[in-house]
């Protein structure tokens, strides 16, 4: 209720500014992407060539995803391998 | 020397069709030969917001596809004899238009008028690439809001690589017209600034159409803005926006604010 209360005294809060801020992350980011390869497709199309190599798999058992943070961003590679992997490598081995 | 100017956006609903007609009719009315062009292929409203959608009988892909001569195709506007329309087809599909049919029909209306203005439809597709391909010129229409904002930016993208004088390595020259502009709001922290937009955007503001009931009654009734309440706030600011475009130098307006209630009742009823 304080809260509520706060914001009736101080008039709504500004949003326009987070409206800018906001845009201007995101456009500074779809700038640097634009005319480049898709970025993510192309990753996915090597790993899948690098580990196809030494394993059978299935290519959309292949998962590559990335999450954009403030600090840090990560790249999250899925990738499910059949279980008869170890024997088959055992057996090559 | 003619001008192919774009008006595009991207988002739809920013007012391209408003722009287009109340442009076009600024300029007609400063004396130069308009014609402006419906690449809306399947959704046009240029002919509905121009008040001559009764008198369509052939349109841009039956001129693309060689079934109607241009001037069979080209309806005079009923109040300025500067101004024409050319329709876009209602029934067909988006694909029949070739990027060299409409080269074709934009070289032709070029020899024939001072400004082909081209009404882009929303979105990134096929009529929207075709609306901008051949242009000199565009106005980037934007309404102070983040999904329209976005929009703009993969427009102006697309302007600055996907158009014959981008291929060319010349340029488009872009403008940002923004619609809907509220400066009350924005005053008060709710709306995005014009300094904002055009920090974002990084292109030359072309005009600032204020948010207005004249826009509303002008479709209505199927009268461009600048000819339906010539003195009105926004058609004052397409006026000076088509100044501006034809190289004159006019002070950029933010539009003031309205009157009070009462007031604009009093206004009204006397007028």
């Amino acid at each position: 209720m304080s809260m509520g209360l706060l914001r009736l005294l101080r008039g709504n809060k500004a949003s326009a500014p987070v409206a800018r801020e906001r845009l201007q992350i995101l456009l500074a980011h779809e700038r640097g992407l634009r005319g480049q390869p898709d970025l993510l497709g192309v990753l996915r199309e090597e790993i899948l060539a690098v580990v196809s190599r030494h394993v059978t798999l299935d290519p959309t058992k292949v998962i590559v995803r990335l999450d954009r943070g403030d600090e840090v961003s990560t790249l999250e590679v899925d990738i499910e391998v059949p279980n008869d992997f170890e024997r088959k490598r055992a057996a090559v081995g | 020397m003619a001008k192919v100017l774009v008006v595009t956006s991207g988002k739809g609903g920013v007012g391209k069709t408003t722009t287009t007609a109340a442009l076009g009719a600024a300029l007609a009315q400063r004396g130069e030969k308009v014609v402006v062009v419906d690449f809306d292929v399947g959704l046009r409203n240029l002919d509905l917001v121009m008040g001559a959608e009764r008198r369509v009988v052939f349109d841009l892909i039956n001129v693309v596809q060689g079934v109607a001569k241009l001037p069979q195709a080209l309806i005079r506007d009923k109040r300025l004899e500067n101004l024409w329309l050319l329709p876009a087809s209602q029934t067909r599909d988006k694909d029949a238009l070739t990027e060299e049919g409409v080269g074709k029909v934009i070289d032709d209306l070029r020899s024939r008028f001072d400004w082909v203005i081209c009404d882009s439809p929303a979105g990134i597709e096929r009529g929207a690439s075709m609306a901008m391909r051949f242009a000199d010129e565009a106005v980037i229409v934007t309404n102070p809001e983040v999904s329209s904002v976005r929009d703009s930016d993969r427009i102006i993208g697309m302007l600055d690589s996907k158009t014959v004088r981008a291929e060319k390595g010349e340029r488009v020259e872009k403008h940002i017209l923004i619609t809907r502009y509220d400066p009350s709001r924005a005053a008060r922290g709710e709306m995005l600034t014009i300094e904002d937009i055009l920090e974002i955007l990084a292109t030359p503001l072309l005009g600032i159409i204020p948010e207005s009931q004249d826009v509303l009654k002008a479709s209505n009734v199927g009268t461009p803005v600048t000819l339906s309440n010539a003195e009105g706030a926004p058609a004052r600011a397409y006026i000076d926006a088509a100044r501006r475009l034809c190289g004159d130098t006019v002070p950029m307006q933010v539009p003031t604010e309205r009157k009070g209630f009462m007031d604009r009742l009093l206004r009204r009823r006397a007028a």
